[in-house]
């Protein structure tokens, strides 16, 4: 795989996450314009902030006039589980420049991080793709990247105008198992799915996506905790 | 106050989070239980993502027929694993839906 087979591949995986991450795009337009940010500030936040729930908790911090300090913590909160997602491709990319660790952390969203990694797993295993798998990461990280930009101009320009009911969210946890059920091929692995799912479902109403943090960490520490199968 | 300076503070928190440990990768040592939880994290992070879009209803868990996410949902998780085909996957599910909607 040359560098832009692989970038082709990463862009590919995150295309049908785009079709549920426009719509959110399109709404955060709306409600940063609404919470009276600027059109420019509205969009410049995509490309500074770039990350979905914490500009919509943003924007409503700011139109509420929350102060500097509580708006910073509680997005720096919501934003907790990118660790985890830096932490599990970090020895991926552990031969790069710092200039690709900058890039590729940039754009280390949810989705990004779900297209590539199923990629990233296997190129662990088989060597020959190991030197071009940050460019699988930097496709679809690229492709969010510019899928969310311009759903934001357009929720920014249009706003109210555009349909936002059609059901295209749904796009995005369909993908979501789409990635995961295939990499389901142990006791171990089933079991921090379950838990994990089960926790953020309870948690769900948790300020600041702290339940969906929490979930996260029991999924991994039951996975972890499941006895390994003794043939 | 300044709504730039607080963009910026708010991005670089960020970028800080997502740079952690890909910046410190090869500079410390992690302990050995924390290398074993990472190989779950794909399954647990998308897993918790997804979970409540299909189970909850603005806000209340609802399992019976009167939530046709769910049944899409189930529908999509059985062709994932019958055929480990993305777009055949989405293409179910949304379809599934479609149909209980419209029923």
């Amino acid at each position: 795989m040359n560098p832009a087979q692989a970038f082709s591949l990463g862009l590919r995986s995150v295309m049908p996450m785009l079709l549920g991450v426009a719509p959110f795009g399109v709404i955060y337009g709306v409600v940063a314009l609404q919470s009276g940010i600027p059109p420019l500030a509205a969009m410049a936040m995509s490309s500074i902030v770039f990350a979905g729930s914490a500009q919509f908790l943003l924007a409503q911090l700011v139109g509420a006039g929350a102060p500097l300090l509580l708006t910073a913590g509680a997005v720096g909160l919501v934003n907790l589980r990118h660790a985890l997602y830096s932490a599990s491709v970090a020895p991926v990319l552990a031969h790069l420049p710092r200039r690709w660790k900058i890039l590729l952390a940039y754009l280390l969203t949810d989705e990004a991080y779900a297209a590539a990694i199923p990629h990233l797993m296997a190129v662990n295993e088989n060597s020959p793709h190991a030197a071009q798998a940050h460019w699988i990461l930097f496709g679809s990280g690229f492709g969010l990247w510019a899928g969310w930009q311009l759903a934001t101009l357009a929720g920014v320009l249009l706003g109210a105008q555009l349909p936002s009911n059609l059901g295209l969210e749904f796009a995005l946890p369909l993908t979501f198992i789409a990635i995961v059920v295939p990499m389901i091929d142990s006791r171990a692995r089933l079991m921090a799915a379950l838990v994990a799912a089960a926790a953020a479902v309870v948690l769900a109403a948790m300020p600041y996506k702290l339940g969906l943090f929490i979930a996260v960490m029991a999924g991994l520490v039951a996975g972890v905790a499941m006895p390994r199968r003794v043939n | 106050m300044n709504l730039w300076w607080l963009m910026l503070v708010c991005g670089v928190i960020t970028f800080g989070i997502r740079y952690s440990f890909i910046a410190a990768e090869g500079h410390y040592q992690p302990p050995t239980w924390f290398r074993r939880l990472l190989p779950f994290v794909p399954i647990a992070a998308l897993t918790a993502i997804a979970a409540p879009e299909l189970v909850l209803v603005q806000g209340e868990i609802m399992l019976g027929s009167g939530n046709p996410r769910l049944w899409a949902g189930l529908v999509a998780i059985i062709v994932a694993a019958l055929w480990r085909n993305t777009l055949l996957t989405i293409a179910c599910g949304f379809l599934a839906l479609f149909l209980l909607q419209r029923s």
